[in-house]
């Protein structure tokens, strides 16, 4: 791999860009690999990837149906941060928060991370308190957030307005570390780094059965043919369920569409992440000027990657109120993706009732900013089988009713 | 945008009138079930790519309850009917053959 630097783009730049490789192999599937790991998305490429770089295993594959980074990681608000309520959650949210500090330099590729900060308001008594409380976890937690008041708000965000009718701001969450990455880059710097490593990216492969022998795994089938593994790991997000039942066993989840929309560029006006739990909505303006949009989820169980048109609604609806500056934008599109949401809003990774099968998934609407520290968490499962980061979020908690209930922290909005 | 018929009162509406609440038929143990069951209840999923069989409420109507099959797929809805019942009846699942020759009986939650 040639390193990227700014020598590199010097030098190209003198030959016309003649000089530029792949940044990936295109691989063709071999017989066996140590781990497979199904789906390369973020969390799948990041899994692997620190299943190399922590643990040296690198005789990987990492297969995806479609394409690389083509589903809810290139779908997604791009919002990063981790000031969640309880332990466990922040626990894993802010390793990740602090690995996205470092990915550009690590990964040779740039992520374009930008800890603009990130408000949530407050626009009820009832948030008032409950991100109160949130800032005190998060003081003990060592995440550094704080509560704002209505005009601090105002000074951070100008185009906000903060006395609207229905909901008037009443202060915020902020975050000052949080902020927004380039969710394709990121998908991108890991294919790059995990290929690098010898691991092999194999698009277009779509697992069709999981083969078992004595409640042991022993590979997958697909539409190229059978490769043998001696562990497994599913990140396959919304399609999660499909693939347990292949294996043989069923997951709490289900599976909505999110949806997103993305204005016309304009000029620099908003240089926070903002998001409104309370009327649905949350924005940021990308480098491109964009101003990028995302909502509620639909209610019901959907696998189409499109949701109803009144949710789009719903969500504008609530910032033209916060953001009147937004009536007068058009949009330029819009799109959904299929989350795996469950009972508690917290995801699972953690073995399986099949041994040597390994489930990272239930990051419902909320799983970019959990990427590297997902990936890095669930790669110590799988290498070690176990995990300080992964303890809490294990399958069993269901049954136990071991709950880490984010629903009220996070269940709408991310 | 779904169109959703409700048994109920006889309204076809559009989906904003109603709301929908997750998967139907789940069985609920009783005195001395054990904690894979009561599980099983509580969170356990079928979470179809297809046929599904739902719980919804008339929310901004007449209020009630009643069950819809639908496909996760392609958001056809194949019928409405009544919540009391513990299987959905002849006539839906004649919609679903008829729509998806093929489709078995098995895939229905335990």
């Amino acid at each position: 791999m040639k390193k990227y630097s700014v020598f590199a783009v010097a030098r190209e730049a003198l030959r016309h860009h003649t000089g530029w490789n792949r940044a990936w192999r295109d691989a063709q599937p071999k017989k066996r690999y140590d781990v497979i790991i199904v789906g390369a998305g973020g969390h799948g490429l990041a899994t692997a990837y620190y299943l190399g770089k922590n643990f040296g295993i690198t005789n990987v594959a990492i297969l995806e149906k479609g394409w690389l980074g083509g589903g809810n990681t290139g779908r997604n608000t791009t919002i990063i941060r981790s000031n969640y309520l309880q332990d466990p959650s922040a626990a894993i949210y802010e390793k990740s928060r602090s690995l996205y500090e470092t990915m550009s330099q690590d990964l040779n590729y740039n992520v374009m991370f930008s800890p603009r900060g990130v408000i949530m308001l407050a626009q009820t008594e009832h948030e008032v308190r409950g991100y109160k409380r949130t800032a005190h976890a998060n003081n003990l937690q060592g995440v550094p957030t704080e509560f704002i008041g209505p005009e601090k708000v105002k000074s951070l965000v100008p185009i906000i307005n903060i006395d609207g009718p229905r909901y008037p701001v009443l202060g915020g969450l902020w975050q000052a570390r949080g902020g927004t990455a380039r969710h394709d880059a990121v998908a991108w710097g890991y294919a790059r780094a995990c290929s690098d490593m010898g691991m092999d990216v194999i698009q277009k492969c779509e697992v069709t059965g999981i083969n078992k022998v004595n409640g042991k795994v022993t590979g997958v089938s697909t539409n190229r043919g059978d490769i043998e593994c001696d562990k497994l790991g599913m990140v396959v997000a919304g399609h999660s369920g499909h693939l347990a039942d292949m294996a043989g066993f069923r997951l709490p989840i289900e599976s909505v569409a999110l949806q997103a929309l993305v204005s016309e560029p304009i000029k620099p006006c908003m240089d926070v992440v903002v998001m409104a739990n309370t009327v649905h909505g949350y924005m940021s303006q990308s480098d491109k000027g964009e101003m990028v949009i995302g909502g509620g989820t639909d209610g019901y169980n959907n696998y189409t990657q499109r949701g109803s048109f009144h949710h789009i609604e719903e969500t504008v609806r609530a910032l033209v109120e916060t953001f009147p500056m937004v009536s007068r934008l058009k949009m330029l599109r819009q799109w959904g993706g299929i989350v795996d949401v469950t009972g508690d809003r917290s995801p699972i990774l953690s073995k399986t009732p099949v041994d040597g099968v390994f489930i990272n998934c239930g990051w419902g609407t909320g799983g970019f900013k959990a990427i590297p520290g997902s990936g890095w968490a669930m790669a110590e499962l799988m290498a070690k089988g176990q995990s300080p980061l992964t303890d809490a979020f294990g399958l069993n908690r269901f049954q136990e009713g071991r709950f880490i209930d984010e629903s009220v922290a996070a269940g709408v909005a991310h | 945008m779904l169109t959703i018929h409700c048994p109920n009162c006889g309204i076809t509406a559009e989906e904003t009138e109603f709301h929908a609440h997750g998967e139907a038929h789940l069985k609920r143990h009783g005195p001395g079930s054990s904690d894979d069951q009561f599980e099983e209840y509580l969170f356990m999923r079928e979470n179809p790519k297809g046929v599904h069989f739902e719980r919804w409420r008339h929310q901004n109507g007449c209020g009630k309850w009643f069950h819809v099959a639908r496909c996760t797929m392609t958001l056809e809805v194949f019928g409405s009917y009544s919540a009391q019942t513990y299987t959905p009846p002849q006539e839906i699942l004649d919609v679903i053959e008829d729509r998806r020759p093929g489709w078995s009986k098995k895939e229905l939650a335990q």
